[in-house]
């Protein structure tokens, strides 16, 4: 069964045609070329697949594109802007924080919801926001030091 | 791609129950992170799906005047913790509600479909136990109150017919006043895991430090969760010291049937709801400074 979706990606307007099984994490990489969202574990452990609904980290693994209808998407393709990158990925890559890359873009999309709240959070706070994401290079250290630093700059 | 069918969205509870009234195999999705799970495994295919995400209000958590806490099937995890009517009047179950997956997950997630799912790790579950929470399951028959205790079956196996649709869970205000309560879970990882064990337990004492009520539930210590009533039988009217707390360790262990699974031995297990559901009374205390809670 087709069924007609509208809903913002990154800023734009898109309207197309989805089946009823189809994932939005399918939808985004394969059909809207969108392939800073990656395909980890399908079943909701990893995170990196992470795009954020309406400002809020979602799974987009277990997420049918159905449900997107009227929704505003970002994946980490929409943090920059004019071929720059977003205050939250330069620190990342200043602070060391990126080795493979894989989780990379999931992990800047939480911490990037996390720091749009405008609150301070303790690190211990910081770390439960971001543990729906699996890092195996990092030790998150360095991750959770960059999403501190760049949290007290920005309030 | 998940081998759906159709994907049904109404817009109103009435609409739905009248969907599944006509078409009784319709598979039920809430937030879809356990049915998603499902069909990506293979063991659910070539459905019809119905989504209550369309619905609206079946989300919202309020108090009525009588006191009794309305919490919407469709609350996601994230919501309850942040509940500020959770926050005051039930914090064990917003906290408890913080234990579950990970953020992502949390911002998904339903309670609704946490409970009908059925799973006895189910981390709203030994909660609701708890605090004698009541389900309103709403079919073109009417409507049928279930406490949450008789709704557990077996595993995976819940008192929800397939007309049915769980459209309230509810908190009656003598079964929270004046309790403090407490969730632990016990895990390997900090995030991300199912629990090993789980035990919620709700108590009142009076200023004298005697036990008026109290309440345990326990998660993962048998097929579906359960409540440890000879526990809570020995230890109403006496007052909370070491030997009390000793005694209903020992007595929670009868309410649980564990088994041994990769995740733990039964012995383990035991020995965690002896253990745990003392420390669940003492820090469900120590968090609102001792007796007079």
């Amino acid at each position: 069964m087709l069924k007609e979706i509208s809903f913002q990606i990154n800023g734009k307007r898109k309207t197309l045609k989805v089946e009823s099984g189809e994932i939005l994490l399918d939808v985004l990489r394969e059909r809207l070329n969108l392939t800073g969202v990656k395909r980890g574990c399908s079943v909701g452990e990893c995170g990196a697949c992470t795009v954020l609904i309406d400002g809020t980290p979602v799974d987009s693994c277990i997420y049918l594109a159905i449900w997107a209808d009227g929704k505003d998407i970002v994946t980490v393709e929409g943090l920059g802007e004019d071929g720059e990158m977003s205050s939250m990925q330069k620190t990342f890559v200043e602070e060391g924080a990126v080795q493979c890359g894989f989780c990379t873009p999931g992990v800047v999309l939480s911490a990037t919801a996390l720091a749009n709240k405008k609150q301070s959070f303790t690190r211990d706070e910081i770390r439960v926001a971001l543990s729906g994401h699996l890092c195996r290079c990092t030790g998150y250290k360095k991750i959770v030091d960059a999403v501190e630093k760049e949290m007290e700059e920005q309030l | 791609m998940y081998r759906i069918n159709n994907h049904y969205e109404p817009e109103t509870v009435s609409q739905a129950i009248s969907m599944l009234h006509q078409n009784s195999s319709l598979v039920v999705i809430a937030g879809g992170t356990d049915v998603l799970i499902k069909m990506h495994g293979g063991n659910l295919q070539d459905v019809d799906i119905l989504s209550l995400r369309s619905i609206g209000g079946l989300d919202r958590i309020e108090k009525t005047k009588d006191g009794t806490m309305h919490i919407g099937p469709m609350a996601t995890f994230s919501q309850i913790n942040q509940s500020a009517l959770m926050q005051e009047y039930i914090p064990v179950l917003a906290n408890a509600a913080i234990t579950m997956g990970g953020p992502q997950i949390r911002n998904t997630a339903t309670i609704g479909g946490n409970v009908c799912n059925g799973a006895t790790s189910a981390d709203s579950a030994s909660t609701l136990f708890a605090l004698n929470a009541r389900l309103y399951l709403e079919s073109i028959e009417g409507t049928r109150i279930v406490p949450i205790e008789d709704f557990y079956m077996g595993p995976g196996k819940v008192d929800l017919k397939p007309d049915e649709l769980l459209i309230d869970i509810q908190v009656e205000a003598k079964d929270y006043e004046g309790f403090c309560g407490k969730y632990i879970k016990f895990t390997v990882r900090n995030a991300m895991d199912i629990a090993t064990l789980g035990v919620a337990a709700v108590c009142r004492v009076d200023s004298s430090g005697i036990i008026e009520d109290l309440r345990i539930g326990l998660g993962v210590a048998g097929p579906t969760p359960r409540r440890c009533h000879e526990a809570e039988d020995y230890a109403i009217g006496k007052e909370v010291n070491q030997e009390t707390l000793q005694g209903i360790g020992e007595r929670a262990v009868l309410a649980a049937q564990a088994r041994t699974s990769w995740r733990a031995s039964k012995e383990y297990r035991e020995h965690l709801v002896k253990t745990l559901s003392q420390r669940a009374i003492e820090e469900a205390l120590a968090e609102v400074g001792g007796a007079g809670c």
